[in-house]
């Protein structure tokens, strides 16, 4: 592997901060294209395993790109790529927020907050699922998966338990071959 | 409408939101909306539905994480830079450590058959949080000036535009979100009258 430049690193990910509108795992694309195929800074493998170990873990799904950072220069990497990808559309949000806080009676703003409601609600169902569909994909994972998802419905509709307790029960019927 | 009149308590300070931020991020396996939704809304009531519905539209179009950009702003609504720092600092301090550790120790864990097994039902479990989450926001609707109807129509052409579709998001904000925009701006022009 190539020696890795830091600041190369963390330029990379500051550019893509702002196209990461919905999530920075809309481009995780391009940080593949760019720290395995252009500057062969980790394998493929190492990448897919970064992404997938990120998700798995507790917290925003978006530490993936620390895990690469890591994977590729270890502390150091970890902090510049966070950085890079955290600092521009931080300041964007807090820029963004407090306009649309000082101008809320304004009939613009009224008309985003009402006119986007219905699509952010559409944004979340669809969401749930296309996180379903891998598993409904594989004929063998598609009825227990779906077994699951009801239940987890009917207790989240119906019950105040804690989802940590869903989700680890998920775990372990995954673990024990149910799913 | 109660639900927004009443008066609203408030985290007590910085260090309670970096820890009320950690703790939901630490039970967000999968993905963190859902625990948001229901730490915030449902057992601080720090937010209504309505709201947090509003703040993840904001959050939406803008670039980064939702749940992130949520935490900054919230943060900033009760104490400024510093709380939206807190937040920040609370949803990334904990479980940066504890994934980094992950990476450090392992790569060969994902592929134990137990394993991958349980990431396979976590996942199951975190798709059905979801959309329990979005059928639960569903109630904030009706006080739209939209109207229901309205409002479902523009839910299911978004839900029909990226999942079944798969319409990249941009094209989904600004096609459907300018026509819902448009509407309510019309609609909210005429109740002014």
């Amino acid at each position: 592997m190539p020696p890795v430049d830091l600041l190369q690193l963390f330029l990379h990910f500051l550019a893509l901060s702002l196209l990461a509108i919905g999530g920075a795992i809309t481009t995780a694309p391009e940080m593949h294209r760019y720290l395995v195929t252009e500057q062969h800074w980790m394998t493929d493998t190492a990448f897919t395993n970064s992404v997938a170990l990120a998700q798995a873990a507790p917290g925003p799904n978006i530490l993936f790109v620390a895990v690469l950072g890591w994977n590729i220069a270890g502390p150091a990497g970890a902090a510049a790529a966070m950085a890079g990808i955290m600092l521009p559309s931080t300041t964007l949000v807090l820029i963004a927020t407090r306009w649309a806080r000082d101008n809320r009676e304004r009939l613009a703003v009224r008309a985003f907050s009402t006119g986007m409601a219905p699509l952010t609600l559409g944004l979340i169902i669809a969401t749930g699922w296309l996180l379903a569909l891998p598993y409904l994909a594989v004929p063998e994972h598609r009825l227990p998966t779906l077994v699951l998802i009801a239940i987890t419905l009917a207790l989240m509709l119906r019950t105040k338990l804690s989802l940590v307790w869903l989700v680890l029960g998920g775990g372990v019927a995954g673990a024990l071959g149910w799913v | 409408m109660t639900d927004e009149a009443a008066p609203r308590p408030r985290p007590a300070s910085p260090s309670a939101l970096f820890w009320a931020f950690t703790m939901l991020a630490l039970q967000g396996f999968g993905g963190v909306l859902a625990v948001a939704q229901r730490e915030l809304v449902e057992r601080r009531h720090w937010l209504s539905k309505s709201e947090f519905l509003e703040l993840l539209a904001i959050a939406q179009v803008l670039p980064g994480p939702n749940v992130v950009n949520i935490s900054l702003m919230i943060g900033d609504r009760f104490f400024g830079l510093r709380g939206a720092f807190a937040a920040l600092g609370g949803m990334f301090t904990l479980p940066c450590v504890i994934v980094l550790s992950l990476a450090a120790v392992s790569e060969q864990l994902l592929t134990h058959p137990a394993m991958a097994g349980a990431l396979r039902g976590m996942g199951a479990v975190a798709a059905g949080l979801i959309l329990a989450t979005g059928l639960k926001l569903l109630g904030s609707l009706r006080g739209n000036a939209m109207g229901r109807t309205m409002c479902l129509l523009l839910a299911a052409a978004t839900v029909t535009a990226v999942a079944l579709l798969r319409w990249p998001l941009i094209w989904v904000v600004l096609g459907l979100g300018s026509l819902g925009m448009a509407l309510a701006w019309r609609r909210l022009k005429e109740l002014e009258r």
